[in-house]
């Protein structure tokens, strides 16, 4: 009797034996009005860990957050200096690269994960998988690897924020992650990782969508689908820009 | 104050852009040049994506020339018949252009083209303005009289069949003069976002010998249409035009172009030519330098 009722816990221990993440995000979606020059992102939660008990300072946990955008498919030139001028030469193509990538984390990252692990979770810049289209050799697909990388990042659309997880009773987490407002609309997710002892014990994934809203999607919507009517419009417009001014003018 | 563009994806800053206008505004109405060579490097720099630089400120380049051709008309100086022989011309243009853009755009040598073809077009014609303009401002001081007052159109012009007379422009020549550099113009307008007014003033000048009065005025009253005609196909095709850009760029340019033009009615024609050739030159000089000098960026992302 008492075996089987040993027996019949022993899943519910084994599960309960691993921490779980409740995560959560300040806003599931984000709006893009006429005033809008990028958004905070505040990806908060606590981690449960079994029994209530939590690890200490031998057995610390670090949490790491990474809001991926949508992919694009890219094509990245390469200029070289021809006869005297600078002109495109290499070009390699993309068939899945993030359009924006922001990784929070507790500690730096190199000091949480091994590179292994690294690039199984995509954590960190030098650990992107961005599924190069072109067999090119591996030295020269590094090097394109690094100039998309480079410039994404001086772009604010790549970022890395070591230290940016709060941690607090090593229960409650909290981070700050900015988006600019040059991102791409679509969906975004947001990843977040509890690794203890270079191993990731728990993960969980949340859903943020960026949309246009208003006036703005309205006109992003008129030059998709009705281009001839919105081209017209332009026209229109500069036209009786140019007219009321020239009448205004003649007045004074 | 910051202002999101739905088509370029990204805030501006309202007040620099219409300033901008204003500054672009104020040059088209002084020398009838469009002004896009300015408005699209400009707003490159400023950080909007080159093809919605290049599509929105055709739309702007059409704003700042009706008011100057409404400004022109009063004076009686355009040539409505020369400006449709230069518009039919022009239309032809763009339509080549299109085609030619869309070849360099998928071999990537798009960026690279249009550098050079700038370095070529502003440096000669800026050359070309400057060494006039100061040679009549030196007869003008020294009280020299000016070079005996007869215009000449270029003896190729002169051998072309089929003569029409242009009573505004006082000339007697062949409609396929103009026709012919209206569909240079039209491609140039295609192929660098640009008005194409400081090809086509000192070629009307230089080439075909019109009559100084009606030059500024049908240039861009053939600059009106061409970018409106622009506008449409980019609006079509690379659907990059962004009407709030152009409604900030517009803002700014219609009122610019109104300062220019009584400026213009007021100041020395030499002396405007000179500023003008100046103006030209130091783009050149600046576009020459962005391709010879290391650029910042060597990598460039292109969405395919």
């Amino acid at each position: 009797m008492r075996r089987g009722a040993l027996l019949l816990a022993a899943p519910l221990l084994l599960g309960a034996a691993k921490p779980v993440l409740v995560p959560d995000v300040s806003q599931r979606e984000i709006e893009i009005a006429y005033s809008f020059t990028g958004a905070r992102l505040l990806l908060f939660g606590a981690i449960l860990y079994p029994r209530g008990r939590t690890p200490g300072e031998e057995a610390r946990t670090d949490v790491v957050v990474v809001v991926k955008g949508p992919a694009q498919s890219i094509m990245v030139r390469e200029k070289e200096k021809i006869a005297g001028i600078w002109i495109n030469a290499e070009r390699t193509r993309y068939r899945s690269a993030p359009s924006f990538y922001a990784i929070a984390s507790s500690r730096p990252i190199e000091r949480i994960v091994d590179e292994r692990t690294r690039a199984i979770y995509e954590l960190g810049l030098s650990s992107l998988q961005l599924s190069p289209a072109s067999g090119a050799v591996a030295a020269e697909q590094a090097r394109f690897d690094r100039g998309l990388v480079d410039l994404k990042r001086r772009s604010g659309l790549y970022y890395e924020d070591p230290g940016a997880v709060e941690i607090t009773d090593d229960v409650l987490y909290r981070a700050a992650v900015t988006i600019p407002a040059r991102v791409p609309v679509g969906r975004f997710t947001a990843e977040t990782f509890l690794i203890q002892d270079g191993r990731v014990l728990a993960a969980a994934t949340r859903e943020i969508t960026i949309r246009k809203s208003g006036f703005e999607r309205f006109v992003a919507r008129s030059a998709e689908r009705a281009s001839f009517a919105y081209g017209l419009a332009a026209v229109a417009l500069s036209v009786a820009f140019g007219w009321a001014a020239g009448a205004v003018a003649r007045r004074l | 104050m910051d202002i999101y563009l739905p088509i370029a994806n990204l805030s501006v800053n309202a007040l620099v852009i219409i300033l901008l206008g204003f500054g672009v505004g104020l040059l088209s109405g002084m020398f009838g040049v469009g002004g896009g060579f300015l408005t699209t490097p400009l707003l490159i720099v400023y950080g909007i994506p080159p093809t919605v630089a290049a599509a929105s400120a055709a739309s702007q380049v059409t704003g700042a020339s009706v008011s100057g051709v409404l400004a022109h008309f009063r004076r009686g100086g355009v040539d409505v018949h020369m400006g449709l022989v230069l518009v039919a011309g022009g239309v032809i243009g763009a339509v080549a252009g299109a085609g030619v853009f869309r070849l360099l755009q998928q071999s990537g040598q798009i960026d690279t083209v249009i550098a050079v073809l700038y370095v070529l077009l502003l440096g000669s014609i800026g050359g070309l303005m400057l060494t006039e303009a100061l040679g009549a401002i030196r007869r003008l001081r020294t009280g020299e009289p000016p070079r005996a007052g007869k215009r000449r159109h270029h003896p190729l012009v002169a051998a072309l069949p089929l003569r029409w007379r242009f009573y505004a422009s006082g000339l007697y020549i062949s409609p396929l003069a103009p026709l012919i550099l209206g569909m240079a113009v039209g491609m140039l307008t295609v192929l660098l976002g640009v008005g194409g007014g400081f090809v086509l003033v000192p070629a009307m000048i230089y080439l075909l010998g019109m009559a100084t009065s009606v030059v500024v005025g049908t240039s861009l009253f053939q600059i009106l249409f061409v970018t409106a005609a622009a506008t449409l196909t980019h609006a079509l095709t690379t659907k990059a035009v962004d009407i709030v850009l152009a409604a900030l760029l517009l803002v700014g340019s219609v009122v610019g172009a109104q300062v220019g033009a009584r400026f213009a009615a007021r100041a020395k024609p030499e002396y405007l030519r000179l500023a003008l050739a100046v103006m030209v030159l130091l783009v050149a000089v600046r576009m020459l330098l962005g391709i010879t000098w290391r650029p910042d960026e060597i990598y460039t992302i292109e969405l395919s």
